[in-house]
């Protein structure tokens, strides 16, 4: 938001996505992931902004009473600059930080262990709902539900799952609740913590200065230089 | 010394209590058999006694639990964890589900309680190492089997090195190999001071194991004693607790009315 126009978000996200991803060997999975995340998005503001933009004067294609202006289709190409930019900051951070390491370095640097393991079972969670699904799946078809075939179908199997898979959950917790308390969880305090992930001198200065461009972007923009 | 004295435990919105009048007491040292039909109370009596009820479950006690010979009613429930341990028979909930290998599960509890890092890794080493899966140190826990991570939940409450353990069913997913290597690390628990309760189906791992044994019915103590005289009650089947193979071998032996050298050379080859 800080760098408007097209070249701005795009050059951002080449210096700060897209060479970081080089370095990680992770560009293609990046491209497909983001993508595919920002494809939905994208699609509406293309369409909004291309025949619903206020205030269009130069008409491109006339569809009955709908009109593509120039315009919109400026708007909608800086906005798809931005989305793109942030969606590829968004992958690159899933695709390079294991949620395991990033709670361990957060807790290293003073987050409460209660957060941060909020933080680490949430990132668990599904996964370990997804295979509870598959499993539930296979005995609900053992028993002779039907979970494929016409929509409909599909949809009705979906009842005789949800129950089993939001019970069970809710039946775990309790016992997952006294066997973390049962280990010490709740006691006040630091942990102890066996390793801390590398952290090189080179990635220290990347985070400072990318930490430092923000101010010095907002500076500019400020002053107008950034379009 | 774990001790219950006249504990009388009932959850939070249930019509009667669950535990009536318990009185039970391990010496350092000990271990406690406790057997009954399912909904005799055995879990319950492993919650109370582990200090989670009703810190954690809720609900209202009456009576008193007591670890060496102090009454632990103000004790919060972090207090307790370093002092009692506790496992359960699913071991899918025993697990933080936080962590990606088994030696951080195992090491889970250990730096909890902020122990210095040397002692966290050389309780790790020992607790894996007792229980035989020091290969599966490097696994992601989430993807063992039942009965490796029942393996692996235990070790990280011997990793705990906790003075009193409460196990409830802690076999229930183990193999004959796997329940022998519990049952070996218990012994081993037993012989350095720790006194344990343990409630299981198995009553063949009780007889190897228990000095005493009591049987639950209804959520009271029906009756307790030696564990070689409780186990081979005849009252035991009626409570819905199946007797060991060797007591239920003999007590065939007898109704089919063999001779007496053949009785005694059965006795003999249990008893070896």
């Amino acid at each position: 938001m800080v760098i408007g126009g097209v070249l701005g978000p795009l050059l951002l996200a080449g210096v700060a996505v897209i060479l970081p991803a080089l370095v990680a060997r992770v560009l293609g999975r990046l491209l497909r992931t983001s993508l595919l995340l920002s494809l939905p998005i994208a699609v509406s503001v293309l369409v909004v902004n291309l025949f619903f933009y206020p205030g269009g004067a130069t008409v491109l294609l006339q569809l009955g009473p709908i009109t593509a202006t120039a315009e919109g289709l400026a708007f909608a190409v800086e906005v798809l600059a931005r989305i793109m930019a942030i969606s590829g900051a968004i992958t690159l951070f899933y695709l390079t930080t294991p949620p395991g390491e990033l709670v361990i370095d957060l807790e290293r640097r003073g987050v409460s262990p209660r957060l941060a393991f909020v933080v680490n079972a949430s990132a668990q969670t599904v996964p370990a709902m997804v295979e509870r699904a598959a499993a539930i799946t296979d005995a609900q078809r053992a028993r002779g539900l039907d979970t494929q075939g016409s929509l409909w179908r599909r949809i009705r199997g979906v009842v005789p799952l949800a129950g089993p898979m939001l019970l069970g959950s809710l039946a775990e917790v309790e016992e997952r609740t006294m066997a973390l308390e049962a280990r010490g969880f709740t006691r006040p305090g630091r942990r102890t913590l066996l390793w801390s992930p590398p952290d090189r001198g080179i990635e220290r200065l990347a985070r400072w200065a990318l930490v430092a461009s923000i101010p010095a972007l907002i500076v500019l923009r400020a002053m107008g230089a950034l379009g | 010394m774990l001790a219950l004295e006249h504990v009388s435990y009932r959850y939070a919105g249930a019509p009667r209590p669950s535990l009536h009048e318990i009185d039970v007491a391990l010496a350092d040292g000990e271990v406690l058999g406790v057997v009954g039909a399912s909904g005799a109370g055995k879990t319950t009596l492993c919650l109370v006694a582990s200090g989670l009820a009703p810190r954690t479950v809720g609900g209202s006690l009456s009576g008193r639990l007591l670890l060496d010979a102090g009454d632990v009613a103000g004790w919060p429930i972090h207090r307790l964890a370093g002092t009692v341990a506790i496992a359960f028979a699913n071991p899918a909930t025993q697990l933080s589900g936080v962590t990606g290998t088994v030696y951080e599960e195992v090491a889970f509890g250990p730096m909890n309680l902020g122990l210095p890092r040397d002692e966290i890794i050389e309780r790790c080493a020992s607790a894996l190492e007792q229980l035989a899966i020091a290969d599966l140190a490097d696994r992601h826990p989430a993807r063992l089997s039942g009965g490796q991570q029942q393996l692996v939940a235990l070790a990280g409450m011997l990793a705990m090195r906790p003075r009193h353990l409460v196990l409830d069913e802690p076999t229930a997913q183990l193999d004959p190999a796997g329940t022998a290597l519990v049952a070996a690390a218990l012994s081993r628990l037993v012989a350095g001071g720790a006194s344990i309760l343990l409630t299981e189906h198995k009553t063949d791992l009780l007889a190897r194991l228990c000095s005493r044994v009591a049987v639950l019915d209804g959520g009271r103590v029906a009756f307790e004693g030696p564990a070689v005289v409780v186990l081979s009650d005849p009252r035991l089947a009626e409570l819905g607790v199946t007797p060991p193979a060797a007591d239920r071998l003999r007590q065939a032996a007898s109704e089919a009315d063999l001779a007496a050298a053949t009785l005694q050379r059965v006795d003999e080859a249990l008893a070896g």
